[in-house]
């Protein structure tokens, strides 16, 4: 769904993301885990077209970024950022609305609304409609944006995109905020777009987070990708401790069997 | 995701959660309203008071006589020459300078994601009123004379030139890469005011008596030059600025989240900054060639407006200019009947609210935790 391939960002003469090539396919949840610096964010920011690559392409439905217009790109793919200030009075559901906005022209107003108060609803937020954002925690903040985000790439079965691609989200250490409860709130809210068909990429620092949700895992480290493929294939000692320099051991999750790292 | 949930509870708390977003929006439609009928008080006002009173009747009966209506009431030939030649023209200056400086003030809020951002702040006002002292001080000096350009047209280009030299520079130095940074942006304004200051500063030091009276126009600021002229330049650009502006509401809206985040909701950040940026400059430019520094205006107006009507651009910006005119003419009705027959600056009516307003604001908003 979400290609880039043999991307190359240089910045001060240092390769942040060195010839990179990643997949992030329809109805996945893709972890990319990696140290502080490997180039995560930059690799996402490439992916989501707010940065262009020095060298290398990123495609999305099979065509480069370039030939999407900004607009119906942003109606395919949403962003979750880490964290989002606002230093004005917005009521949760305008935040909300704001997702709607590249529809504008397109969906009437009150579909737009609709689909706000349902985005809000999808997260369990609709006893958030009416406070005021900056007033709210920051795991009902991050709530509310990813109302948003999902209320941006929203779709319609009756008024389906002429472009008719899949959609595709991508989320930014959207678990770097929040409590224990909430990181696994957001992570099995995301587990379920993907098993509607969305392709979910998570940057996470997390790797036993990652490997609970995640179908396949991105390993990056020093702009390279380390190892790639299903959980089980990189949830491995040698990968995690040459990648994070820590010495580990992989258990199994006691109830569903899915391998968990600790230091060993 | 798609299809509602069928629980009842919840299908309660979406229909109140849909009123109230209703109820918000017919809110918004009605303080819009409110604003229009007040700034038509604030226009009878302004062309009624003064030494030579005008009722409303008697300023229509004067305005529509030349379309070649019969006159609706008599007045006198003064009461004519004072609306055509002094009311009128002022009262098109005060809602013009004060509806353009409120939308600054909101688009470069907007712009800088801080509320407490004003076009004093950035340092376009003090780029235009820097430009036209020197104009003030060096006009012996200045070629200007020689060219055949009257003075009442070189000050006017000269503020407009400051004004876009200084927000150009802040622009220039906090780009990079194609992109500006909104922090160092501000710094750079800030900068950029300080230099301006001095410059200022310098140009009273060196001037002579009747150049310091100019120049003390421009520093406290005064709608008192109003005249057709003058409005002929100036005017039209600032209503331009003014109504391009408003277009610019939903992009202001995704800023606010930060620039990446605008650019991943679909809206053209660079072009968005690029609009901000000349609209503003050409809408504080004008008004700052015509009436000096009015401060607090835009930084008032919005926040008033915000408190009320709530932080939607879309509401914000129409609210702001409409809203930005009445200020400011009730601000011109203070200043030029609180110590007749001597008038006021503008500028200090402006600065005595505003000054408290601000300080205000900053106690209120750290009450509230909203920094």
């Amino acid at each position: 769904m979400l290609e880039g391939r043999d991307l190359t960002v240089i910045r001060r003469g240092r390769r942040i993301v060195d010839d990179v090539t990643l997949d992030v396919p329809a109805a996945t949840v893709t972890a990319l885990i990696g140290p502080n610096g490997a180039g995560k964010s930059t690799l996402l920011h490439l992916l989501s077209g707010a940065l262009a690559p020095q060298a290398g392409t990123v495609t999305f439905a099979g065509r480069p970024l370039a030939q999407w217009s900004r607009a119906a790109l942003a109606r395919h793919r949403a962003v979750l950022p880490q964290a989002s200030e606002l230093s004005f009075p917005f009521r949760a559901l305008d935040v909300v609305r704001m997702g709607r906005a590249v529809h504008a022209g397109r969906s009437g107003r009150d579909h737009d609304a609709a689909v706000a108060v349902a985005a809000l609803e999808a997260v369990d937020g609709l006893a958030l409609a009416d406070r005021v954002y900056p007033t709210l925690s920051g795991g009902e903040r991050q709530r509310v944006q990813l109302a948003r985000v999902l209320a941006q790439i929203w779709t319609d079965p009756a008024r389906p995109e002429p472009e008719g691609a899949g959609r595709a989200l991508l989320l930014d250490e959207p678990t770097n905020n929040l409590d224990l409860t909430h990181q696994h709130q957001l992570m099995r809210f995301a587990r379920r777009l993907a098993d509607e068909g969305v392709a979910v990429l998570a940057v996470l620092h997390d790797p036993n987070l990652a490997a609970l949700y995640a179908d396949r895992m991105v390993v990056l480290a020093d702009g390279c990708v380390a190892a790639e493929g299903p959980v089980e294939a990189v949830m491995t000692e040698t990968v995690l401790t040459r990648t994070f320099g820590l010495p580990v051991t992989i258990q199994r999750h006691p109830g569903r069997g899915t391998p968990q790292l600790v230091p060993s | 995701m798609h299809g509602p949930i069928p629980d009842p509870r919840v299908a309660t708390v979406r229909q109140i959660t849909t009123d109230t977003a209703g109820r918000r929006r017919r809110r918004a439609g009605a303080g819009l309203g409110v604003l229009a009928v007040t700034l038509v008080g604030c226009v009878v006002l302004s062309i009624g008071i003064g030494a030579v009173p005008i009722t409303p009747l008697e300023a229509l009966s004067i305005l529509a006589t030349p379309l070649g209506f019969e006159p609706l009431t008599g007045h006198t030939p003064v009461q004519e020459l004072v609306l055509w030649s002094i009311r009128l023209p002022r009262t098109v200056l005060g809602l013009l300078v004060g509806g353009v400086l409120a939308v600054s003030g909101a688009v470069l809020q907007g712009l800088f994601r801080n509320p407490l951002a004003d076009p004093v702040l950035i340092g376009i006002s003090n780029g235009a009123a820097l430009a036209a002292a020197v104009v003030i001080v060096l006009w012996g000096v200045l070629p200007f004379a020689t060219a055949g350009i009257g003075r009442d047209v070189a000050l006017p280009v000269s503020a407009f030139a400051g004004a876009l030299v200084a927000i150009a520079l802040v622009y220039r130095i906090a780009s990079h890469d194609g992109r500006a940074d909104i922090a160092t942006m501000l710094l750079a304004g800030v900068a950029l005011t300080a230099m301006a200051g001095a410059g200022i500063g310098t140009l009273v030091f060196m001037s002579d008596d009747q150049a310091l009276r100019d120049l003390n126009f421009w520093l406290l600021g005064s709608l008192g030059g109003a005249n057709w002229e003058r409005l002929m330049i100036a005017g039209p650009l600032m209503l331009g600025a003014g109504l391009a502006a408003l277009a610019l509401a939903r992009p202001l809206n995704g800023l606010l989240f930060g620039e990446t985040e605008a650019l991943h909701m679909g809206f053209d950040v660079e072009r968005t900054k690029r609009i901000a940026v000349l609209v503003t400059a050409l809408a504080v430019g004008a008004a700052v060639a015509l009436s000096g520094v009015i401060g607090f205006v835009g930084l008032m107006v919005p926040h008033l407006v915000r408190m009320v009507l709530g932080p939607d651009h879309r509401v914000l910006l129409p609210a702001a200019l409409m809203g930005g005119g009445a200020l400011m003419l009730l601000a011109d009705l203070v200043a030029r009947t609180i110590v007749l027959p001597a008038e006021l600056p503008i500028g200090i009516v402006t600065s005595c609210v505003g000054g408290p307003f601000f300080l205000w604001l900053l106690l209120r908003r750290r009450a509230l935790g909203l920094w």
